[in-house]
């Protein structure tokens, strides 16, 4: 057991525990906590297998960005103040069902594959550097249409949540 | 990294994956069946990674990751706004209570 091992057994545990404050609460706001929770280890997860822009992005991107806009979402969905959002939940045991069924198929399918479990060290040299030098070459074109899918979200959304004064009148 | 690792990763995605799909498929609030959905993205992602430590000598696989993360954000966003307009029109965030294409008169 080296410190890592640890360090990554405890990001697992807390992945594991958040997930089950998610599928067990009925306060919508303490899910999207909870989730915040698990990406962030899930985030510690990519650092200790050598992702670590990936890590920074998630941080940056689903804790920092994602979450808070899904907790704006939260605020202003809820029609009674003071009171918190609750969901109920319905189809409680079709979900069970096929939701257990895709996890045995998932473990079955890793069970049945052959992967490369060879002790391989990571690559040399500044990981950051190659990212971004890979970025700008070989990913260049999924690189630009990202950004200009990015872009057509921002108007696309801003104009969508931001008319209500002109359809109160329609 | 070892055997044992690995197997504990890939349980752990599998598992997060089942989780966003029961919440799909039982939570009743938009917003719910949203956070749902990036789990399962994540969970994809954390497969991908996995995946990507197993070959270290590209980083196809967190290119790949990174790529979703992006599409990740854009549908949360349009999403979102979805709820929001919804929201504003029929005052409720559960799509079981969203039957009409146009507003009541």
């Amino acid at each position: 057991m080296s410190p890592g091992n640890i360090t990554l057994y405890i990001f697992v545990l807390a992945a594991f525990a958040s997930v089950m404050v998610m599928l067990f609460t009925r306060t919508v706001f303490y899910a999207a906590l909870a989730l915040i929770v698990c990406l962030i280890s899930i985030a510690g997860i990519y650092a200790l297998l050598y992702a670590e822009f990936l890590a920074i992005t998630q941080l940056v991107i689903y804790a920092g960005g994602v979450l808070v806009l899904i907790l704006f979402g939260i605020m202003l969905t809820n029609r009674i103040a003071g009171k918190p959002l609750i969901t109920e939940s319905n189809h409680r045991v079709p979900g069970v069902i096929v939701a257990f069924g895709m996890f045995l198929t998932l473990i079955v399918a890793y069970q049945q594959t052959s992967f490369n479990t060879a002790e391989s060290p990571p690559a040399q040299g500044n990981h950051i550097n190659q990212i971004g030098i890979e970025l700008m070459s070989t990913y260049v074109a999924p690189f630009e249409i990202g950004g200009l899918l990015l872009l057509v979200c921002l108007i696309g959304a801003a104009l969508m949540a931001s008319s209500f004064k002109k359809n109160d009148n329609a | 990294m070892t055997m044992p690792e690995y197997t504990i990763l890939f349980t752990l995605g599998a598992f997060l994956f089942s989780a966003g799909l029961f919440i799909v498929f039982t939570k009743r609030n938009a917003i719910m069946i949203l956070l749902g959905i990036e789990l399962m993205l994540n969970a994809a992602n954390l497969n991908l990674i996995v995946f990507n430590r197993q070959n270290p000598t590209s980083f196809e696989g967190q290119f790949f990751a990174l790529f979703v993360i992006l599409v990740a954000v854009c549908e949360a966003t349009v999403g979102i706004a979805i709820i929001l307009k919804a929201y504003h029109y029929f005052h409720t965030a559960v799509p079981d209570q969203i039957s009409d294409l146009k507003e009541k008169n």
